[in-house]
């Protein structure tokens, strides 16, 4: 009993060494002064972050144009996302949880199928979709409707589709809490409907929808398989790494990737600290 | 129902309406009926299954698509084998702060893009890599080993991305586990293995079945790992529906394959939904 109890401590502390040795090493590669992340260590170098090129022929992150550009594509994309995603999010909580109308039960699963859906076949069926729509206004309006064709507007649409599954979920779960004799309260205090929501029903929802718009972001700026079917010519960061990786990558995607470790660390303190607050 | 009412109602039924619409019901249609047609003459199409004919007269597409269902179903076997002891320790065993720590260090590397956990194996696994150069300096080996771009490291590389998607939805599963029911074991003589699959298992069914669900879907739709773990040998379906749209321009044989892709991650979710007698909601939820 006693033995099988400390192989069970000792399975489980393995467990934990397997769940970190890849984020450990990519960071630890990240200082390396080599021009591949590989051994031996060379000596500690913050020329990954802040070189100009100098030393290994490649600039570190901080100085290199093309990583920067798809940092900045990330943001670009993931902002949009995250507002969309709380704003509509919020919308359809309300729907699930308030609205009485015949098929709600039928809308309610469909919101959640994008979630079972692989992000490959959302990103080529959104991909095929709105070609078509370009095409067809564009024989009709005699123009080409850049924004329809891969790039930003797509990208942030594809992310969209399965990330407002989540977001919904997050609000309509505490919208369900909600006791409603605070509303009823209000209403009885001569409160009009647009002043209850206002002070009283979005204020409690909002450790909610910040918290979805946190966990939004942050999908947005980790997802890659419905993204990499909608990439124009401005790839956000994932897609510029994937690149870079099967090229043969230099520490500097170690260096970015310390900082996107670092990012989302970051984000998760936020939103755990959101949820506690709440 | 009163005008204005019927109004509201309306305007708060437009953002679902629109997104369901366009992003996830009419590009599905489109690809269903890019599906079905053939290519006749240039710009000219006409109904037809050549698409899904190509997938079954042509060996490697069908063998990629085999490949990838079962070698998805080892990992996700493989997935619940590794996670159960991990969970049902954090559920059972840790107490108060000890618990709630192992549980967050289990979600943290999952807020880490894909990507960057691939690379992190990169680096450990290839022929001038960690483990390589590790095993040379203590004398195991004599010349640089590649761990690279074979089926052990992609499936590695998809079971460690299953994990968090197992682990949550075990502990939640366990945690609600009347401790005296274990112990009600034990004292009727049972042994641990007896307990094990008479008590605990049975008990975490839920969990098992939803960790199962999505670690599959999200192992089958992956396109990362094996691309990169696995190189050339990697033989993942998602990547020859990447080639397909991106490559090739084939529209329409893309989209086949993406509807052969969907109709079987469909098949395990809605046959693990039905064994398990749950719904889809309620699995969502666990995990």
């Amino acid at each position: 009993m006693r033995r099988s109890n400390a192989l069970w401590r000792l399975y489980v502390a393995a467990f934990y060494l397997f769940l970190f040795a890849p984020l450990f090493t990519v960071a630890v590669f990240a200082f390396n002064a080599s021009g591949f992340a590989s051994p031996p260590w060379r000596g500690f170098t913050l020329a990954w972050f802040v070189g100009t090129g100098a030393e290994f022929g490649k600039p570190g992150v901080l100085r290199d144009r093309a990583m920067l550009a798809a940092i900045a594509n990330s943001f670009e994309v993931a902002i949009p996302v995250a507002l969309m995603a709380v704003i509509l999010g919020t919308a359809n909580a309300f729907v699930l949880e308030r609205a009485q109308f015949r098929g709600k039960h039928v809308l309610a699963l469909m919101m959640l199928w994008p979630l079972v859906i692989p992000g490959v076949i959302l990103g080529i069926s959104i991909l095929a979709f709105f070609s078509r729509l370009a095409n067809g206004l564009e024989d009709w309006l005699q123009r080409d409707l850049e924004f329809l064709r891969p790039g930003h507007t797509l990208m942030v649409l594809g992310q969209l589709s399965f990330i407002l599954s989540l977001s919904t979920l997050i609000i309509a779960a505490r919208l369900r809490r909600f006791d409603r004799a605070l509303e009823e309260a209000a209403f009885d205090l001569g409160a009009s409907r647009t002043r209850v929501l206002r002070t009283v029903t979005l204020p409690y929802l909002r450790p909610a929808m910040v918290g979805a718009g946190l966990v939004a972001l942050l999908m947005s700026f980790e997802n890659f398989n419905t993204t990499l079917m909608l990439v124009g010519s401005e790839p956000p960061l994932p897609v510029y790494m994937y690149g870079q990786m099967r090229e043969g990558a230099t520490p500097a995607v170690n260096a970015v990737s310390l900082l996107l470790m670092l990012f989302a660390g970051g984000l998760a303190t936020v939103a755990v600290m959101v949820a506690r607050h709440d | 129902m009163s005008e204005p009412r019927r109004f509201g109602l309306f305007l708060l039924l437009a953002p679902a309406a629109l997104w369901l619409g366009l992003l996830v019901i009419l590009p599905h249609v489109e690809i269903a009926i890019l599906s079905v047609s053939e290519r006749i003459a240039p710009r000219v199409y006409a109904f037809g299954l050549a698409n899904y004919r190509e997938f079954f007269v042509e060996p490697l597409y069908w063998r990629t698509f085999a490949r990838t269902a079962v070698m998805s179903i080892m990992v996700t076997a493989l997935t619940l084998l590794l996670a159960f002891p991990v969970a049902l320790y954090i559920a059972r065993a840790a107490r108060g702060r000890a618990k709630s720590i192992l549980f967050l260090l289990c979600l943290l590397p999952f807020w880490v893009s894909e990507l960057v956990r691939t690379l992190g194996w990169m680096i450990l696994m290839r022929e001038t890599g960690v483990i390589s150069t590790s095993l040379q300096k203590i004398g195991l080996i004599s010349g640089p080993i590649e761990l690279l771009y074979n089926d052990g490291a992609v499936v590695l590389g998809l079971v460690y991305g299953g994990l968090l998607f197992m682990v949550v939805p075990l502990v939640n599963a366990l945690d609600s586990l009347d401790p005296s029911l274990v112990e009600a074991g034990y004292d009727l003589g049972g042994s641990r293995a007896t307990v094990l699959r008479r008590i605990v298992i049975p008990h975490a069914m839920p969990g098992i079945v939803a960790g199962c669900i999505v670690v599959f879907m999200l192992t089958v739709g992956n396109f990362a790992t094996p691309v990169l773990l696995g190189g050339k040998n990697g033989l993942w379906f998602t990547e020859q529906i990447y080639s397909q749209f991106i490559t090739r321009f084939n529209w329409p044989q893309g989209s086949a394959f993406g509807f052969l892709l969907l109709a079987l991650s469909s098949a395990i979710v809605w046959g693990g939904l039905k064994l398990s007698g749950q719904s889809l909601g309620q699995t969502l939820r666990q995990g």
